[in-house]
């Protein structure tokens, strides 16, 4: 079947996919809904990643020979790519980190070490939400304990929206930071991040703005936003955006990261070191100690020139026509609850779902013997679970390679869970 | 190209009848008193919680018996299911007996499907042993059982030191 907004040529685009072509549990054709957890690779990005290991592996920045060369125009291209592809305002402002969980946590220890302008202490606040990532809370209880300073929140609506009826109360004189995920990992919600980044900015806060969710499925163009509602830092991970696991991105603010302490001490980061003590490099090797993830990043640059491609308006469309289809067919099953906007246009393409009568575990183990992949648990959000009373939820994740017959197996999934544990037909 | 059947027994063997039995309608369930020692264990891969209490004897005879074993858990049919069989093989055992079980039982899960159960020691808990071939779904079985050999270890140490003080 079809759908207005899917991405024309589907069939075409899987084959990018080899592993879509394998089977699970002795044959059953794999049904992989699990994309938000981490995305499949194309072969381009594979083919990418082995041919600089084939042909251009060196050392970068440090290697005086052809292949040193060869592989930091590599990895530097790869930087190119991932500017054009966020629209950065400056390709230096890039900081390749391991993951997003580094680049956040990257920006919260150097604020603790920072002295000066940025330097946060005793009465200060920090603002998040309660519909983070596990992974955008923790560095900043970290810091805020570590500098008196106290961690406040936005919570949520019942409809699973970002609550902002109490933003005066939050984002005072006192705010110094202000950091928010763009599209919420379980709820699917789509947070209104210019409205918010302006309030930030008009008491001086930075903004900090966790793309993890957002760069997969959205186009984004830093350049083009209003500067007071442009983040001051926008971090993502490389694996959810059909790259590698081991990169991730921080984008920030030129005149923020210079500001800034650095991160890591070590190779790469220095001007010169003596002794009795060193000066650093500019950005962004200030930030990158140590031999990165040179193919890793390589691969990166490879999944982002394959999504610009595909274009980020026609993934964007996709995810919206495959996310209304799939709520459509879940609020189908009978006893199925989505936690979240069920507006797909208002969300992005990760539905959590509660199932009455049967555990998520439960449910992830039934639909998998059926070769569909979601993922079951907190999904690193059990501060958005506690919310909304559930210790735990199912979640369908889709992607640019997801077919609607694929969302059908997951309902069928379901109905067949359902009658597995004897539910009331 | 559908292996309906042996998709069905394989997961027949994870969810045996005996186990949706005690998720269904599980045994002891509750928080009562007296206890020693209340514990709270936690799955952080999942969020699966249980809190546990254990009461002890007196220990008038030398031997120190479970009197009872009382919990209240949130979480998956296996990890429900199991502390409901768990509180049926302890309470009313000496802890030696109790834990030569509970070493049976983790045997039996750590087992990755090689080992066979006795009925005559695990009784229902011969049912997990299809969990054992579910490396994932190991951790939901041991919850209580953990939280369970937690809470009992804390209550003899209690006695320990009340006897001291005295």
């Amino acid at each position: 079947m079809t759908l207005p907004g899917l991405l024309p040529e589907l069939e075409v685009v899987r084959k990018d996919f080899p592993i879509l072509e394998r089977t699970v549990h002795d044959g059953l054709a794999l049904v992989y809904l699990d994309s938000a957890n981490t995305s499949q690779k194309p072969q381009i990005v594979i083919d990418t990643m082995v041919d600089h290991l084939e042909r251009h592996n060196a050392n970068v920045a440090r290697a005086m020979h052809a292949l040193g060369a060869e592989s930091t125009e590599a990895f530097e291209s790869a930087r190119d790519v991932v500017a054009e592809f966020i629209g950065a305002p400056e390709r230096d402002e890039v900081i390749f980190t391991k993951n997003a969980s580094e680049a956040l946590n990257l920006v919260a220890n150097t604020l603790a070490w920072a002295r000066g302008p940025l330097e946060i202490g005793e009465g200060d606040v920090v603002v998040t939400t309660e519909m983070e990532h596990h992974s955008n809370i923790v560095p900043w209880q970290l810091l805020t304990e570590r500098k008196g300073a106290t961690l406040r929140w936005f919570g949520l609506t019942d409809d699973g929206l970002l609550d902002t009826s109490n933003i005066d109360e939050l984002i005072t004189e006192r705010t110094r930071v202000v950091t928010l995920t763009w599209v919420s990992n379980m709820l699917g919600t789509i947070n209104p991040v210019a409205e918010i980044a302006r309030r930030a900015h008009s008491v001086g806060a930075l903004v900090v703005l966790d793309a993890s969710q957002a760069a997969p499925q959205l186009p984004i163009d830093l350049a083009a936003m209003a500067p007071e509602e442009r983040p001051d830092f926008l971090v993502f991970t490389g694996h959810k955006t059909v790259g590698p696991t081991g990169i991730g991105v921080l984008w920030g603010r030129r005149e923020v990261l210079e500001q800034l302490p650095p991160f890591l001490g070590g190779g790469e980061m220095i001007e010169t070191v003596r002794m009795e003590r060193s000066t650093y490099a500019g950005i962004p090797h200030k930030f990158e100690a140590g031999t990165p993830p040179i193919v890793e990043a390589v691969g990166l640059g490879a999944a982002l020139t394959y999504l610009g491609h595909l274009g980020m308006d026609a993934i964007h469309a996709h995810e919206q026509a495959i996310t209304a289809y799939a709520l459509e067919g879940l609020q189908a099953v009978k006893g199925l609850k989505v936690l979240g906007p069920l507006d797909a246009a208002q969300r992005g393409g990760a539905i959590s779902f509660e199932l009455e009568g049967v555990h998520p575990h439960d449910i992830a183990q039934v639909v998998d013997s059926r070769g569909v992949a979601i993922r079951a648990g907190h999904h690193c959000a059990k501060p958005a679970h506690a919310r909304f009373g559930v210790q735990s939820s199912s979640r369908m994740s889709s992607y640019l390679y997801t077919t609607p017959a694929e969302i059908d197996a997951l309902v069928e999934a379901l109905e067949y869970t359902r009658s597995y544990f004897k539910l009331d037909g | 190209m559908s292996t309906g059947n042996t998709t069905g027994q394989n997961l027949d063997s994870l969810y045996q009848e005996i186990i949706l039995d005690h998720y269904k309608n599980p045994h002891h369930t509750g928080l009562r008193d007296p206890f020693e020692a209340e514990v709270h264990h936690v799955n952080p891969t999942c969020g699966d919680e249980v809190t546990l209490r254990v009461h002890l004897s007196d220990s008038a005879d030398g031997v120190r018996r479970v009197e009872d074993v009382s919990y209240d858990a949130v979480g998956c049919s296996i990890s429900q299911a199991s502390a409901s069989v768990m509180t049926d093989l302890v309470i009313g055992r000496s802890v030696d007996e109790a834990m030569a079980i509970h070493a049976d039982f983790l045997t039996l899960m750590q087992g990755k499907g090689s080992v066979e159960p006795d009925e005559d020691v695990l009784e229902d808990g011969i049912a997990f042993a299809g969990v054992a071939k579910f490396p994932a779904r190991v951790k939901c079985a041991l919850l209580s059982w953990m939280a369970w050999k937690d809470a009992t270890a804390q209550s003899l140490a209690g006695a320990d030191d009340a006897t001291e003080e005295k």
